[in-house]
């Protein structure tokens, strides 16, 4: 399994996603700036989490602009794996990779803390190392998670079961829509979620609850 | 020279939770009777040559593909 990272100006969990999936596929991901054209001939593309750009205009909106999302767009297309979290995944909505838009928590305050989550998909090629309906723990830092989508989108995501993980147990930190934390594109291969799963992959995080999520895209055991 | 005004604003039905922290301050100073807040951002724009009509096409392009979010945004645009 060989993945790409790519980085922007003001991404800053890109370290964190590059170590995670170093130790869990014992391959380094080969690193490609915001300015490339053209993408490695890899399985897995991640966006990580930060905030490129400063949040200009709307989180993600310049990033998604770059010249590097047509390659990652056309890496979708073909079916490749792509992942985005937290800014990553504010880009990929901003891209129309996935539906809906993320606005600014309900509370109004950055939440930085630990959640709870329901793998309320474990059908899909990056929940596969979950059993279904399984309740993780997995850390959340943002300002910017509040998932919406209008009504006929939601129904159609939730049908689908495109909504791949929720807030479990009363922890939705941010006002999303029926919790939602993490969602699929209609055709699976597209990842967009809030929480951060690579902040939790060894003992010194104080779990790997997040390693399963890797280990699962990477086809190994967790 | 063309200059332009975008507004951008929530779509209706779409949660402002800004707009109600703002509404709230407003009463918080004293100004009763604010039924609503929504909040939303103005882009001021200069374009270069004196073809409105091909002014507003672009315009309406750059609002479509960056300036809004159509999932949660409306826009308006004013050329003067």
């Amino acid at each position: 399994m060989k993945s790409a990272i790519i980085q922007l100006p003001g991404l800053n969990r890109d370290r964190d996603m590059i170590a995670a999936l170093t130790k869990i596929s014992g391959k380094a991901p080969i690193t490609v700036w915001q300015t490339e054209t053209e993408l490695p001939d890899v399985d897995l593309v991640v966006i990580p989490g930060g905030f490129s750009y400063g949040d200009y205009l709307r989180c993600g909106a310049i990033a998604a602009r770059m010249p590097v999302m047509q390659a990652v767009a056309e890496k979708a297309r073909k079916g490749v794996l792509v992942m985005g979290v937290c800014n990553g995944f504010q880009v990929l909505l901003e891209m129309g990779l996935l539906p809906g838009a993320l606005m600014r928590n309900a509370s109004l305050k950055f939440v930085c803390r630990e959640v709870k989550l329901e793998v309320t998909n474990a059908n899909t090629p990056f929940t596969r190392g979950y059993q279904q309906g399984e309740i993780i723990r997995c850390p959340v830092a943002h300002h910017d998670g509040n998932y919406f989508a209008d009504a006929e989108t939601l129904k159609r995501i939730e049908g689908e079961g495109q909504v791949a993980f929720r807030y479990a147990e009363g922890t939705n930190p941010n006002g999303s829509v029926n919790d939602i934390a993490g969602i699929v594109s209609d055709s699976g291969n597209v990842l967009g979620m809030m929480p951060h799963p690579e902040n939790l992959i060894e003992a010194a995080h104080g779990g790997d609850d997040g390693r399963a999520l890797f280990a699962g895209v990477l086809g190994k055991a967790a | 020279m063309i200059k332009a005004r975008v507004t951008v604003t929530l779509k209706n039905g779409v949660l402002d939770p800004q707009g109600k922290a703002i509404e709230g301050a407003l009463g918080a100073l004293g100004f009763s009777g604010v039924g609503s807040v929504r909040q939303g951002k103005v882009f001021d724009l200069e374009l270069e040559g004196s073809d409105r009509a091909r002014a507003e096409s672009d315009l309406n392009a750059m609002c479509e593909k960056l300036l809004a979010n159509t999932v949660i945004e409306d826009y308006t645009i004013s050329v003067t």
